[in-house]
């Protein structure tokens, strides 16, 4: 991997000084940067496999968008559907607008039940509300149990991907993790690795009072819970502990099971190319008088946290449309080098850089996001429900310049760019000074130093010197030249 | 066939000889080009950094350069892809100008889809005995859906033997403001790219958009890496020359 020089602390930035920092420290991060270059490019790889065997993948992604375009489109609809038969077959629902009330909700039904250990299965919204943080304030203990979450938690670590929360850790730096926890030393080897941790969990799926996961579709028409995983762990959060907690975000359902079975055809394949992921559960209500196993009661916590904020936006309504496969941050170049903490937030890569100063209202902070991204549109081309994410990073940016969020000097840039390219008089005398003013940075041709913002780019690159003459300099030459040429030929 | 050049301001000012390229090329297969003298930029640097209505007076001085033109070629696919992608956003709500970006959507195009598509030409009766690597440009590819134009157009240069990238269709970090903005970001991009290519042991760099390879070819200088970087309408023009 390429060594990139940071540390420096003098350098001067045109983006927030977060975001600055903390791509300068992932950059800096060699054994982050290779091991989610690594991880990425196999789920890249296991993704493009895994379209292919399916026929035509377009038609999926477009009956996939479809699917959620209407979901998202009647949404209080399919939400009123949805609740009412939870509750039928014997479920409760929780609305939640903020993320307060969800952690309210549930700290309600964790009083209820006495509870002081709660298994989680992995759920994104519960790192959204910050969950874990508030159970420990109240005395409660939360245990991650799949297996990523599980890491991170011995590492005092947040998700840095939606679906492989640990993609920046490395098997050695997992090992020291492990044999810190364990008092005795752990070989870096998937098998011992994941057999310490399984035996582990297993006492906190048997003791815990609550089982906590998330949902990735409900389905309106039943009322059930889907859930795909491969681990195992999401069975028994949800059957061995008397309550179950469901945390959801509103917008995730789907219509009916027909459209469930093309959301699961198009959710493993993106997400890591399975075909099917070794479990999907569907959960109907609490247990029946005569089923063997299963939770005693079931919580629906459905969070809205600034997501019905987007219904009926032209532009950025479609952002709800997710299925949260991570496609978009497996094909990001800007993910690929700085992975998912410097986005600082719980939703990284294009998608978290989008949805973030969405549903946190923040143009001003989580808003720097939108700049970073290349626009390459590789996001785009990757998501199995066709959001356009490279322009929507384009429209937040134009929102940041509508409420006169960018600095004072690049909005006079721009004014002074409209002014002069707007029409070709003032555009011809502007480029003329410009070889003056590059001239004397200049040597044979190429220019190896340039003042700020231009150092950005000669820090790292050469930049070619203009020449004197422009194309449309050259032009009546040429074009003398060719018609000449074709009367000779006539 | 009457074609205008659409030159991008980046060719315009800092790579005249790939419009020259461009021009002799389309000469050569029986186009009349003309280069509409009030054109300047599409507005792409304004719009990709959030200022709209910036982009759009830009954009209206070249819709007014170009309205008469029935073909209308550029040597970029992400100026061309900002013309298609974004120009009938841009006016959405002045129907008058809107309906002239949509008709001008209609005849512009890069240049290696024009020869293919338009021309239907993919054999330029190039000769370039050398050993190259092309990478393709985001825009082009997922803006404009041009993939296979500028392959088939290198597959017909005789001795040409084209060495594929590792990690082609991953951005080199150009994106316009963003190599500034985010130069960090930016500048990993581009040396993976620069290594990728490096590891090609290619001599020659080919691709379509002059941004890309301007950032490609910055960093290989800086690296001290003897590769040349060529834009494809240089290859086939040179190639083409040599074969008479």
């Amino acid at each position: 991997m390429t060594t990139i020089k940071t540390n420096n602390k003098d350098k001067r930035s045109l983006i927030g000084s977060g975001l600055q920092q903390r791509t300068e420290d992932a950059l800096a991060d060699e054994f982050l940067r290779k091991a989610v270059a690594f991880t990425t490019d196999k789920l890249k790889n296991g993704r493009l496999n895994a379209m292919a065997d399916i026929g035509d993948w377009e038609i999926w992604r477009e009956r996939g968008r479809a699917i959620r375009e209407n979901t998202i489109s009647h949404l209080d609809y399919y939400l009123t559907q949805f609740a009412d038969n939870v509750v039928n077959n014997g479920g409760n629902v929780h609305f939640c607008s903020k993320a307060d009330d969800a952690v309210q909700a549930f700290l309600g039904i964790a009083k209820q039940h006495n509870a002081k250990l709660v298994a989680k299965g992995k759920s994104m919204v519960s790192e959204e509300i910050h969950l874990n943080h508030h159970l420990e304030e109240h005395g409660m203990e939360a245990i991650e149990t799949d297996l990523g979450e599980y890491i991170l938690q011995l590492a005092k670590e947040t998700p840095s991907h939606l679906i492989i929360p640990a993609i920046h850790k490395n098997k050695q730096q997992i090992a020291d993790l492990f044999t810190e926890d364990a008092g005795y030393a752990l070989p870096a080897e998937t098998k011992a690795l994941a057999t310490y941790a399984k035996t582990k969990l297993r006492n906190y799926f048997l003791e815990s009072d609550i089982g906590l996961t998330g949902c990735n579709f409900g389905v309106a028409e039943s009322g059930s819970i889907s859930l795909v995983s491969n681990e195992g762990n999401g069975r028994m959060v949800t059957t061995l502990p008397k309550v179950h907690v469901v945390i959801m975000g509103m917008e995730r359902l789907v219509p009916t099971f027909d459209d469930l079975e093309v959301m699961l055809n198009l959710l493993p394949r993106s997400a890591t190319g399975q075909k099917l992921t070794t479990y999907i559960s569907l959960i109907t209500g609490p247990r029946k008088l005569k089923d063997l196993d299963g939770p005693e009661e079931l919580h629906v916590i459905i969070l809205d946290n600034g997501r019905s904020a987007q219904l009926g936006d032209p532009i950025f309504q479609e952002v709800l449309n997710c299925i949260r496969c991570a496609a978009c941050l497996n094909v990001c170049p800007v993910y690929r080098h700085v992975g998912g903490h410097a986005y600082g937030s719980v939703y990284s890569g294009p998608i978290g850089a989008v949805l973030t100063p969405l549903i946190q209202q923040d143009m001003k902070e989580a808003g720097q996001l939108a700049y970073a991204s290349s626009l390459c549109g590789a996001c785009h081309e990757a998501c199995p429900v066709k959001i356009p994410l490279h322009d929507m990073l384009v429209h937040l940016r134009h929102r940041k310049v509508r409420a006169k969020l960018t600095s004072l000097p690049e909005r006079f840039a721009f004014r002074m760019y409209e002014f002069t390219f707007g029409r070709v008089t003032l555009y011809k005398v502007a480029t003329k000074s410009a070889y003056y003013l590059l001239k004397p940075l200049s040597r044979k041709g190429l220019i190896h130093r340039a003042p700020f913002p231009l150092s950005g780019w000669t820090d790292s690159r050469t930049l070619p010197m203009k020449p004197k003459q422009s194309f449309r300099d050259r032009w009546s030459e040429l074009q003398n030249e060719l018609k000449g040429g074709m009367k000779d030929e006539q | 066939m009457k074609v205008s050049l659409f030159i991008t301001c980046l060719a315009d000012q800092m790579y005249p000889e790939v419009g020259e390229s461009v021009v002799r090329l389309l000469h050569q297969h029986g186009c009349e080009v003309d280069f509409p003298a009030a054109q300047t930029c599409c507005g792409q640097p304004a719009f990709n950094s959030g200022y709209q209505d910036e982009a759009r007076e830009v954009a209206r001085n070249w819709i007014r350069a170009f309205e008469q033109s029935d073909y209308i070629v550029s040597p970029s696919g992400s100026c061309t892809g900002m013309v298609h992608h974004y120009y009938p956003y841009l006016f959405e709500n002045e129907p008058e100008w809107k309906e002239k970006a949509e008709r001008l959507v209609k005849r512009t195009y890069e240049f290696s889809q024009f020869v293919v598509q338009v021309l239907g030409i993919e054999d330029l009766k190039a000769s370039f005995p050398a050993e190259a690597t092309y990478h393709p440009s985001c825009h082009a590819m997922r803006l404009l859906g041009v993939k296979e134009e500028p392959v088939r157009l290198l597959q017909h240069v005789e001795g040409l033997e084209m060495i594929d990238l590792p990690h082609k269709e991953d951005c080199c970090g150009f994106g316009g403001t963003f190599a500034v903005k985010m130069s960090d970001m930016s500048e990993a991009m581009v040396c993976e790219k620069a290594r990728h290519v490096t590891d090609t042991g290619a001599e020659i760099l080919i691709g379509t958009d002059m941004g890309c390879l301007m950032n490609i070819d910055g960093r290989l200088n800086k690296e001290g890496r003897p590769i040349r970087v060529m834009h494809l309408a240089e290859v086939l023009l040179e190639g083409a020359n040599k074969k008479r």
